[in-house]
């Protein structure tokens, strides 16, 4: 009796940390950047072009905000890489043209990957990419230039206590991940 | 081993007079002399988390003197004695309940005042005046002047750097703020709201600076914020907070607060020595005056890693001594410094170093211990090979 | 049926004996106290003053990062074990473990992961390097070639501990005597039960963790990798949600140890026997939601530190509850002051101090300042040390007579807990100091102002490795040649089931389930 009773409490205790070990892995990630991403917990804001939001007719004029771009480059990415417009001035609701100029000085073709970061953080989800480099792979052959383009609209209802937006975009070296990838696909 | 602690021992007696003879402002001067406690800082956020520190830490002291006061007291009444049985009492609802609720009270009331520093803390109403972005290297500052067309680097002090080494035979407390001072200064206005975007190359560092009250991680990839509003001109040390490898300790930050004018002038000044070093560039350079700067630029930079006699580290760190890159074609030697080698500790230099001081370490390296290749390479070619 | 252990090495290989395992598990976590300490003397060394002496930079990360996982996954987590092992079955009146073939199981495995662990050292690449909180990038795209035998040594720790959990709870649930109902439990038992359900759930989590750094080294995931879309502070995410509630499995049977101890030597029950269990479930409970404390600097929105740090705060209730419980204990009882009982008061002293940092530090604006400093190094070792060492020789003094049969030396032992305690406090008072004035943690060399300081510390760690090679004396020699306790229960005031037994305790005890009034 006593026997059954602890093969009950061993199974459900087993079956209790397998789905930890699952959660952790197979959920937590996903919840996290889903999380990021509506909140800006982590200042990424979204990875793809906006699509369920409509950019709002109503532009409003009287707020402007300061836009400053920076550009990093991590670690051994030792392209050029700068943006076209350091600090722009925006109104909220109004759709904005930039870009941001890279080229790659080595004598190899090589693919790039840009990363968004918003400071302060909270601005991130209010910052509405509707194109962007940083969705996309860039590949330039050696000692190619490129302007990369990026479109954006910011949130009207960005908190007023927000008066400048920092939008950062590092740039990795992702010649060997993406090569592997093209591999693996063939 | 004692002979070393005896100069300690000296100082803890005196210490100890002080504490038992003298006057409370002796004891408060003795107790800074020690370095025991927070820094106060010269901007309104330290001071606000000054004050919140010692609030909160006179709490606990009050609370603590309650508690063990108490168990104290009942250690030396309760003792086994013949003439007295022990009580025999196990439960005490009211206790129980005043116990948890009192405590409770005392933390909404400590509450109150962390949130209001909190929320100063993240202010983000007030203008920024200055944008510096700080970026975290295996193992070094970069600061950027945002809009100025300023940036530079910033390393552990040569002469701490060699002091530093395992048996150096250089007695480190002669250098003054050992392990606090670096080849350049984050130079800064007064009275300004200067924000720092903080972020890394490689892997996560964190920039603080105990004065400034600041503390954030540097994440490659992402960008964090703080901010400093500087009362008082002076100078402010800090340190990388968060592991990085190997130099973790050695790569401090040296904050100097100016007025005003005086950081106009300064920024006007590094300018200006932007655009010499460009005009450099152009210039020819000797064989020996390149060797000689190389040297300077080579225990600066590379020695940390690729050891003062260019052996490097078995397994982690190759030698430049007799290596096939040192002295190899020099356009290839020129390309890997920098562009440094993807996947390794190996980095870019080619934005870290001017092109006179690329060409000068690369003079350097094929010229040294045994390399013995007697070519040299000019800024020119540098300038030429990046375009 | 009653039979005595197999001869020779046979009857450790295959023993499933819970007072067998229990031994090798207590001698197993001692070994590894010894390692972890001798990595701590080569820290202290090198810290003792300014400049570098002894060894390389790279060197001291690897001893730091194996100090702390030696000691949290060898040290304490086994000795817990142990103690569960030895004295689980027979608080509760149970003739064994739930699961005795398992139970050998989980041990066995454990040396195997410790020996993976520190046969990194002998590899190209050194040691673990990377901190025992392992942070990435600096453990996976930075970390040496040696990341794999790491990551597979935590998978063989986490599966050790997640079946010894099992089992205990299994043993709880389901072995007691009759009449033992939950809430007549000793408080050491259900210390226990709570603990081994935080290690069921959060162990996963670990091996999580792990598993994604294998990932993202070897097959090309990007987890923590900001270039392939993931995110570093993702794995602090992860790895708090694991090590938090870790920091309350290494306490809580602590608790446990010092509520048997205190009510025994002050001749008095336990005051407050239901709330000291509600405040520990409280606590356990706390610990999941209150993780991201540990990154109050990582550049969290206002609301998340607001969240988390009134959360943390919250902590400091149900443990002060438990305090002032053990107090009201001692009031008005007859107390004498036998070394389990020094341990246990100084238990009391050193952890709510440890508490007390531990409120400093909830406070969000405040913990910028603390955050990575010595400040910290000094509240968690004042936790560690002074909590679960601390309880663990309380535990250690107070059962060895029923274990071995024979009374260890009492002025030793007492001459052994002065020496730690006021080593203890020489090395780890004067780093509250040190990190308050600036000093990084994990640093090999330091700023001339902390010199003094430092030094002192070192002393004081040199002083505390010693104490421990008395006790150490001390317990072989009660062994060898202790004399004998002629009584079952050596101790007037102790209360339980363990103290029916003879002394030594038999083999086989509780083979019928005695009845519990």
């Amino acid at each position: 009796m006593a026997n059954s009773n602890i093969q009950k409490t061993v199974i459900k205790l087993s079956v209790l940390s397998i789905v930890m070990f699952a959660f952790a892995i197979y959920v937590l990630p996903p919840i996290y950047d889903v999380f990021c991403e509506v909140t800006g917990l982590n200042g990424k804001g979204q990875t793809e072009a906006v699509t369920d939001k409509e950019s709002p007719r109503v532009i409003d004029e009287s707020r402007t905000i300061r836009v400053t771009f920076i550009a990093t480059n991590n670690e051994n990415m030792p392209w050029d890489f700068k943006p076209n417009d350091a600090v722009m001035y925006v109104h909220p609701g109004e759709v904005v043209d930039t870009s941001f100029y890279a080229k790659n000085t080595t004598d190899r073709p090589m693919v790039s990957r840009a990363i968004p970061s918003f400071v302060p953080s909270t601005s991130a989800a209010h910052f509405n990419k509707v194109q962007c480099f940083c969705f996309d792979n860039q590949p330039l052959e050696a000692g190619e230039e490129a302007n990369m383009f990026l479109q954006f609209w910011v949130d009207p209802d960005l908190p007023k206590s927000i008066k400048d937006i920092t939008a950062s975009y590092t740039i990795f070296d992702i010649t060997d991940a993406s090569q592997d990838e093209q591999v693996s696909q063939r | 081993m004692l002979r070393r602690a005896k100069p300690l021992f000296h100082r803890l007696l005196s210490s100890a007079l002080v504490l038992a003879l003298c006057s409370q402002s002796a004891v408060a001067e003795e107790a800074k002399r020690w370095g025991v406690n927070l820094t106060q800082g010269v901007t309104p956020v330290s001071q606000e988390i000054y004050g919140l520190h010692m609030l909160i830490f006179w709490i606990c002291v009050v609370i603590g003197v309650a508690v063990f006061g108490v168990m104290i007291y009942s250690i030396i009444a309760h003792r086994k004695t013949s003439d007295r049985e022990p009580a025999q009492f196990h439960e005490h609802l009211g206790l129980e309940i005043a116990w948890t609720l009192v405590p409770f009270l005392i933390l909404i009331g400590m509450a109150f005042p962390a949130t209001k520093a909190l929320i100063k803390i993240y202010d983000t109403e007030e203008q920024v005046d200055l944008d510096i972005v700080v970026t975290g290297y295996q193992w070094k500052w970069k600061y950027e002047y945002l809009g100025k067309d300023v940036s530079f680097f910033s390393n552990l002090h040569p002469e701490h750097n060699e002091a530093r080494q395992l048996d150096s035979g250089i007695d480190v407390k002669t250098i003054p703020n050992y392990l606090l001072e670096t080849d350049t200064h984050l130079v800064l206005p007064i009275k300004k709201k200067v924000r720092f975007l903080i972020t890394a190359n490689d892997v996560l560092h964190a920039w603080f600076v105990p004065a400034l009250g600041v503390k954030k991680d540097a994440i490659p990839g992402f960008v964090n914020e703080s901010w400093a509003y500087i009362e008082e001109p002076g100078i402010y040390r800090g340190q990388c907070a968060e592991l990085c490898g190997k130099d973790h300790g050695f790569m401090p930050i040296v904050v100097k607060a100016v007025e005003q004018a005086e950081f106009d002038q300064w920024i006007g000044a590094q300018q200006e020595q932007a655009r010499k070093i460009a005009e450099l560039a152009s210039q020819t350079f000797t064989f020996d005056e390149l060797y000689a700067e190389g040297e300077a630029v080579y225990n600066r930079v590379c020695a940390a890693c690729h050891g003062p006699t260019g052996e490097g580290v078995p397994g982690a760190f190759p030698a430049i001594k007799g290596s096939p890159v040192a002295t190899g074609p020099i356009m290839d030697h020129l390309s890997l410094v920098a562009n440094g080698v993807s996947g390794t500790a190996m980095q870019a230099f080619g934005e870290q170093l001017t092109p006179v001081e690329m060409a000068a370490v690369i003079t350097f390296q094929r010229n040294s211990w045994g390399n013995n290749m007697g070519d040299s390479i000019q800024p020119v070619d540098v300038v030429q090979a990046a375009q | 049926m009653a039979h005595g252990p197999a001869k020779g090495l046979g009857r450790w290989l295959f023993t499933t004996n819970h007072k067998d395992i229990g031994t090798m598990y207590l001698w197993f976590s001692f070994a590894m106290f010894i390692l972890g300490g001798f990595f701590a003397m080569v820290i202290r060394a090198e810290l003792f003053q300014p400049g570098m002496q002894i060894v390389e930079p790279e060197f001291f990360n690897q001893m730091t990062t194996m100090h702390g996982l030696v000691m949290v996954f060898g040290a304490i987590m086994p000795a817990f074990v142990g103690l569960a092992n030895w004295m689980i079955p027979l608080m509760i009146g149970a003739p064994d473990m739930a699961l005795p073939r398992m139970n050998n199981w989980s041990f066995w495995i454990l040396p195997f992961a410790f020996l993976m662990l520190a046969s990194t050292f002998f590899m190209e690449g050194g040691a673990p390097n990377f901190g025992w909180t392992f942070y990435a990038p600096l453990s996976t795209t930075y970390a040496p070639d040696t990341v794999t035998f790491f990551i597979f040594g935590v998978h063989i720790m986490g599966v050790s501990s997640i079946m010894g959990s099992i089992n205990i709870i299994a043993t709880v649930l389901n072995m007691r005597a009759p009449g033992m109902t939950l809430m007549k439990m000793p408080l050491f038992v259900w210390t226990w039960l709570i603990t081994a359900f935080l290690l069921v759930a959060v162990m996963p989590v670990l091996a999580g963790a792990v598993t994604m750094m294998l990932m993202d080294i070897h097959f090309g995931t990007s987890f923590f990798d900001a270039a392939g879309g993931g995110d570093p502070v993702l794995f602090q995410h992860i790895f708090w949600f694991f090590g938090h509630p870790e920091v309350y499995i290494i306490i809580l049977p602590g608790f446990g140890v010092v509520s048997a101890v205190i009510p025994a030597f002050s001749r008095k029950p336990l005051f407050g026997y239901s709330s000291m269990v509600y405040a520990t479930a409280a606590i356990a409970f706390l610990s999941f939601i209150v993780w991201a404390h540990h990154m109050f600097t990582v550049g969290m929105p206002l609301a998340g530190e607001l969240y988390f740090m009134y959360a943390t705060m919250l902590i400091a209730v149900p443990t002060g509850v438990k305090v002032f419980n053990w107090i009201t204990t001692m009031w008005r009882g007859s107390m004498t002051f036998e070394t389990p009982m020094l341990f246990s008061i100084a238990f009391v002293i050193l952890f709510t101090m440890g508490g007390f940092t531990g409120l400093m530090m909830s406070i969000a604006p405040s913990d910028i300042q603390y955050h990575d400093t010595y400040f910290i190094v000094a509240h968690f070792h004042y936790t560690m040390v002074a909590g679960a060492i601390f309880s663990l020789a309380a535990g250690v003094y107070y059962w060895l007579p029923k274990w071995t049969g024979r009374m260890y030396n009492e002025a030793m032992g007492k001459a052994q807990f002065w020496i730690a305690f006021i080593g203890f406090n020489l090395t780890f008072f004067p780093q509250h100091f040190v990190g308050l004035a600036g000093m990084p943690r994990r640093i090999p060399d330091y700023a001339t102002q902390f010199a003094d300081f430092n030094m002192l510390s070192s002393i004081g760690a040199f002083t505390f490795g010693l104490s421990q090679l008395l006790f150490l004396y001390n317990i072989i020699s009660t062994i060898v040649a202790g004399k004998k306790v002629e009584v079952d229960k050596p101790w007037d005031g102790a209360e339980g089931l363990e103290w029916s037994v003879a002394s030594p305790a038999p083999y086989h005890t509780f083979s019928t389930p005695p009845e519990v009034k």
